[in-house]
């Protein structure tokens, strides 16, 4: 019992610091939101797309772009709910949680379950004024693509935590986020299809296949077009467990996540 | 100066020998340098003991090893007949914990940030409403419930600091220099409050500080410097005749 209360618990206090910080909501909308009405209109007549799984007509260069774009959000929220963390472990907050009576993984995979929850709300909101633009997928896409943007999100989220299990301070974060957050993004099938990466040239496109951002944006995709995609799950997953694994261990007290302090 | 040289257990009545904090043997290292060498000491039930040490002298590394944020290799640490190492939680439900730093969400209502931490003790709903109700009028902060906590002055943040950590009714509760920025009302009155929780009831208080003042004669007192126990016992007893500041200030001298 103690662990549904702990977890509804600590979902409604993301909820409720996200609630009281709307700039964070917007900001976060802005964001993909460009890059959809601007950048993509952009490169509309510059990037063309054939006919490549899960699509079955041709498409516009916008409607190609959204998961990846979903898997923005994830990503970054990912990243900002860590580095709320750090600053979290610096103000003292992160100690009253890794005080409780619980066993520590569950207290993280909580903190993840919220991020996700918060992450995934934005996504639907993003999708919703998508709709509005003209950009739609078939109604049960968007039914379909919520545990596969649950999995993205839990993935992202385990990132984020790892990092910052391993970085000390909020400034030093901020510089991992950089190195982190734009290669994984671009070095991704977010913004163009993995095809043409392979005409840029093979090692890139290795990379990027390699990439589990890849895997996330895939997976997404192909759920909003209601179809199934095995491998982007499997990725996805063990990305997941991988991920979560090092936050773990990186929590770990014997390992001295607090550092001296006098 | 040896280290454990002067420790001596405190003299108390039969009634009192129910203990509920022990910590033996304790050891733990930052890289090569030693933050706390040895350190060995019991507490009663029902207790007020002050912890008191300068500044570097190893009271925040004990309280992190005390409440499960580290966890040394060397050295026992029972709370309330729980061993942290070998049952955290059990010891974790028994305890609770006022640290040094703000550890409220600013942005929420002190009801919220106590409705929060209730049901990370496993609380929810009507048996958490109804203990929040209690714990703020203990702390005589009800009128505030609904306020934001970052609307609060210092002395009031603590107060619900306090507060939140009686809410699941430890047996022990630790506080880590918890008077620290606060004006001299307020810090009086924090300590005597916290001075009047353990005098009616069976609720143990581990008070870490550098401020001798905070310190009552009745009190068990703990002297700490550069990581190891330079004394146990009733604070009256190591004062004798002479202002305990100036007690404490040659035995921090002595050991230099």
């Amino acid at each position: 019992m103690i662990y549904l209360t702990s977890l509804v618990a600590i979902i409604q206090r993301e909820a409720l610091r996200y609630v009281n910080q709307r700039e964070r909501f917007i900001a976060a909308l802005v964001r993909p939101l460009v890059w959809l009405l601007v950048f993509a209109a952009g490169f509309r007549a510059a990037l063309g797309l054939s006919i490549t799984p899960p699509y079955q007509t041709y498409i516009t260069y916008e409607v190609y772009i959204v998961p990846g774009l979903c898997g923005m959000i994830l990503l970054f929220n990912g990243m900002q709910s860590s580095l709320s963390l750090v600053y979290d472990r610096e103000m003292g907050s992160m100690k009253v949680l890794l005080t409780a009576p619980l066993p520590r993984w569950w207290l993280l995979i909580c903190k993840l379950i919220g991020g996700t929850v918060i992450s995934i709300l934005q996504v639907y909101t993003f999708l919703a004024i998508a709709w509005l633009y003209g950009i739609k997928v078939p109604w049960t896409g968007y039914l379909a693509a919520l545990p596969a943007l649950m999995i993205a999100g839990m993935m992202l989220g385990a990132l984020g935590l790892a990092l910052s299990s391993f970085v000390k301070q909020l400034e030093n974060f901020a510089g991992v986020m950089n190195f982190v957050i734009f290669p994984m993004f671009f070095l991704s099938s977010a913004l163009y299809p993995l095809w043409k990466m392979a005409e840029a040239g093979r090692v890139l496109h290795d990379i990027c296949a390699a990439n589990p951002f890849t895997q996330a944006v895939e997976l997404i995709r192909f759920s909003l077009y209601r179809t199934g995609n095995p491998a982007a799950l499997g990725w996805t997953v063990l990305a997941t467990a991988v991920f979560l694994a090092l936050a773990i261990w990186g929590y770990d007290p014997a390992r001295g996540m607090t550092r001296k302090q006098g | 100066m040896s280290g454990n040289s002067l420790t001596r257990r405190p003299q108390y009545g039969e009634h009192d020998q129910v203990t509920a904090l022990t910590v033996s043997g304790l050891t733990y290292h930052f890289g090569a340098k030693t933050a706390l060498k040895d350190v060995s000491f019991s507490i009663p039930e029902g207790r007020f003991c002050a912890l008191l040490g300068p500044n570097g002298a190893g009271k925040s590394t004990l309280f992190s090893l005390l409440t499960g944020l580290l966890v040394s290799k060397a050295g026992t640490i029972t709370l309330n007949g729980h061993d942290m190492r070998r049952s955290p939680r059990s010891a974790l439900g028994d305890l609770g914990v006022v640290f040094q730093q703000t550890t409220l969400d600013l942005d929420l209502t002190v009801t919220q940030n106590l409705t929060y931490f209730a049901a990370l003790h496993g609380i929810s709903g009507r048996a958490a409403a109804k203990r929040i109700d209690d714990v703020l009028d203990r702390m005589s902060m009800r009128e505030r419930a609904h306020e934001k906590t970052r609307a609060l002055n210092g002395g009031h943040k603590r107060r619900v600091e306090i507060a939140r950590a009686l809410l699941h009714q430890p047996k022990v509760m630790l506080l880590d220099e918890p008077t620290v920025g606060l004006d001299a009302p307020a810090r009086a009155a924090i300590t005597d409050h916290v001075h009047s929780l353990c005098g009616n009831g069976d609720l143990t208080v581990l008070w870490a500080t550098h401020l001798t003042d905070e310190v009552r004669m009745s009190d068990d007192l703990i002297i700490l410097d550069r990581g190891t126990v330079l004394l146990h016992d009733l604070a009256g007893q190591i004062a004798g005749t002479r202002p305990l500041n100036g007690v404490f200030l040659d035995m921090i001298g002595a050991s230099s």
